[in-house]
């Protein structure tokens, strides 16, 4: 028979990289995952009720999830506005300010959680500029959102950044000519276009609001009940040497952050196909 | 071919990397790790290389200490996940005794090892106030006012902090002569006078000194006055209560980890030395207390008497303070959430 039965692929080696690309992704992601399970399948049904119930828990959980969801409200807006100055405008700099954003990417958060601190406690730079105003920002919740900003608005710009500059101007030209303004150009054309990858950047931006510690406990204040968030008490309990209670506690995270990320894949195959039907 | 060649040159870079490696490490002097807690830093960077000198005079071998400092929890929480520590250096016994419980890393009898319950010193809570005490805050009772801020570090990670929530709780209960809704109340009021809750003693110092938060800070008498010398005397002002806690400093060897790196004389003896009138003089410059009779007097003037209590004398045993107290769900976390209200 002349017609072989292996099928023809495109992309030489191709069987080898996906094995060793499972491989890897088990290895870097599938394992602690699964530790992490195992590990909170260690307490009874009981124990975990009491701790998920303990109400400085419940406490922290709201503080992290209104504090993440505030932060991604305003990188949505921040990041897309970077993203978009970067793309569509020359300046002299635009190259430095271009691998500033990759900045919080970069810088330990430790080390981005005290220089926010310093810089905004009452006696820092930008914070006595607000004590006349009666603005704390230190210390306080607005501390933890500014955290949060800085270090996910890179996931928002990034994700925005390649399709913005695939924007063939064509659209918006035709646009243009057929009398549309600017504001409707924008929301007509350019919005539907970069939803996609708004949403993922804005999902990648929460789900790493939500876990973040370093850059956070040191703006934040930890009062228990008022500024303490998740990270901060998965660590506690840690610090009391109770694993299982810190991994059930991570595991719920965790799952949140999967099925946040889940429906956003879900909601782009929607809008996908939409898209691909005109 | 050009393949072959690559692995031969890397394989023959690999080995040669590893002899050389391997000859460095034979020729490096012993070394131990001391795994400390968070704010003694200073004190060991004093006393390593004393005990480097009396080692080598005393044995002609070399010795490098390692340090190691974060708070004593999370010590302890490192060394039951594989940190090779041949001593430690903590502010807390049940942080040793978790070494204990959780995989037999110290002697069930660590604490007759040394003398004075394995604690060569001791110190207690004080505050530190901005200079001239604009809030005239004298004793425990004045931190339950409502004008006036406090930082000290989350009970729930920090032993010192710890110390801070006990001596608050011993001074109530003299106070009022231990009704406990009253003493509640007070640790509860208190509770809810902290501006800021670091993880660490030093993160505490931080918020107090560089970010000008609150109007007293509680660490240990030690931190107290050497953020004093550090920062200026003109700065600050040191105020010790009339009565707090009684914080042991307790020391152990890893029994484990020395045995298998076979450090264990070099372990014990660097304990042992902290014992001696040398190591003392330095721990009482520190503003340590110290047991050592003849050291003590020569530093007298800088430890105001004051009454100690010590935690097992009010609360029983430390396994009972941390399950009633700082276990999730305790009185601490109740006394948090009354503070809110």
């Amino acid at each position: 028979m002349l017609v072989t039965k292996k099928s023809l692929r495109v992309l030489p080696g191709f069987t080898l990289s996906l094995g060793l690309g499972v491989f890897y992704l088990s290895l870097v992601v599938l394992l602690p995952a699964i530790t992490l399970v195992l590990q909170s399948l260690q307490i009874s049904w009981d124990e975990f009720v009491f701790y998920i119930t303990d109400p400085r828990l419940l406490s922290s959980f709201r503080v992290t999830f209104l504090a993440a969801g505030i932060a991604t409200v305003l990188n949505l807006f921040l990041g897309l506005l970077l993203a978009w100055i970067l793309v569509r405008y020359q300046f002299p700099g635009k190259k430095l300010v271009d691998t500033l954003i990759d900045l919080p990417f970069a810088l330990p958060t430790a080390v981005a959680g005290l220089t926010l601190s310093a810089l905004f406690a009452q006696n820092g730079w930008v914070g006595q500029l607000l004590v006349p105003f009666d603005i704390k920002i230190s210390y306080t919740f607005i501390g933890i959102i500014l955290a949060m900003v800085f270090t996910s608005i890179p996931f928002v710009v990034r994700t925005l950044q390649p399709v913005l500059e695939d924007l063939s101007p064509e659209f918006e030209e035709a646009a243009e000519t057929l009398g549309a303004k600017k504001r409707q150009i924008f929301l007509r054309i350019i919005l539907p276009h970069i939803s996609p990858a708004l949403m993922i950047g804005v999902a990648l931006s929460f789900v790493r609001s939500l876990g973040e510690f370093g850059a956070v406990i040191f703006i934040a204040g930890n009062m228990p009940y008022e500024t303490e968030v998740v990270s901060l008490m998965i660590f506690t309990y840690i610090g009391e040497y109770n694993y299982p209670a810190a991994a059930a506690v991570a595991m719920l995270i965790l799952i949140t952050s999967l099925l946040l990320l889940l429906a956003v894949q879900l909601l782009q195959n929607y809008y996908g196909k939409r898209h691909s039907r005109r | 071919m050009a393949v072959k060649n690559f692995t031969k040159k890397s394989v023959k870079g690999i080995l040669t990397l590893l002899a050389v490696s391997l000859a460095f490490s034979a020729s490096a002097a012993q070394e131990i790790l001391n795994t400390s807690y968070d704010v003694s830093r200073e004190l060991f960077v004093t006393i390593n290389p004393k005990f480097q000198q009396y080692w080598k005079e005393k044995t002609g071998e070399d010795i490098s200490v390692q340090q190691s400092h974060a708070g004593s929890s999370a010590q302890a929480a490192a060394i039951l996940q594989g940190l090779k520590a041949d001593v430690v250096t903590f502010n807390q016994s049940t942080d040793i005794d978790v070494l204990h419980q959780k995989g037999n890393f110290v002697s069930p009898d660590w604490r007759k090892k040394f003398p004075n319950n394995a604690s060569p010193f001791y110190s207690t809570t004080a505050f530190l106030v901005r200079k001239g005490n604009p809030k005239n805050i004298k004793d425990w009772g004045d931190l339950a006012r409502s004008d006036v801020k406090l930082v000290f570090p989350n009970p729930k990670t920090s032993g010192n902090a710890r110390y801070t929530y006990l001596a608050a709780w011993i001074y109530a209960n003299e106070a009022f002569k231990g009704d406990e809704k009253k003493i509640k109340e007070f640790v509860s009021k208190v509770l809810g006078n902290v501006v800021v809750f670091d993880t660490g003693g030093r993160g505490a110092t931080t918020s107090f000194v560089d970010r000008a938060q609150g109007d007293v800070l509680l660490t240990f008498e030690s931190e107290v006055n050497l953020i004093r010398k550090e920062y200026g005397t003109d700065k600050y002002d040191t105020v010790v209560p009339k009565i707090s806690v009684l914080a042991e400093f307790p020391v152990a060897v890893v029994d484990s980890v020395v045995k298998a790196k076979g450090t264990e004389k070099v372990a014990t003896e660097y304990l042992n030395y902290l014992y001696s009138p040398a190591a003392q003089d330095v721990l009482a410059s520190f503003f340590y207390r110290i047991h050592d009779d003849k050291v003590k007097v020569a530093y007298a003037k800088q430890f105001p008497e004051l009454k100690l209590v010590s935690v097992e004398s009010v609360f029983g045993s430390w396994k009972d303070v941390n399950d009633k107290h700082f276990a999730t769900g305790g009185i601490l976390d109740q006394l948090l959430r009354q503070a809110k209200q």
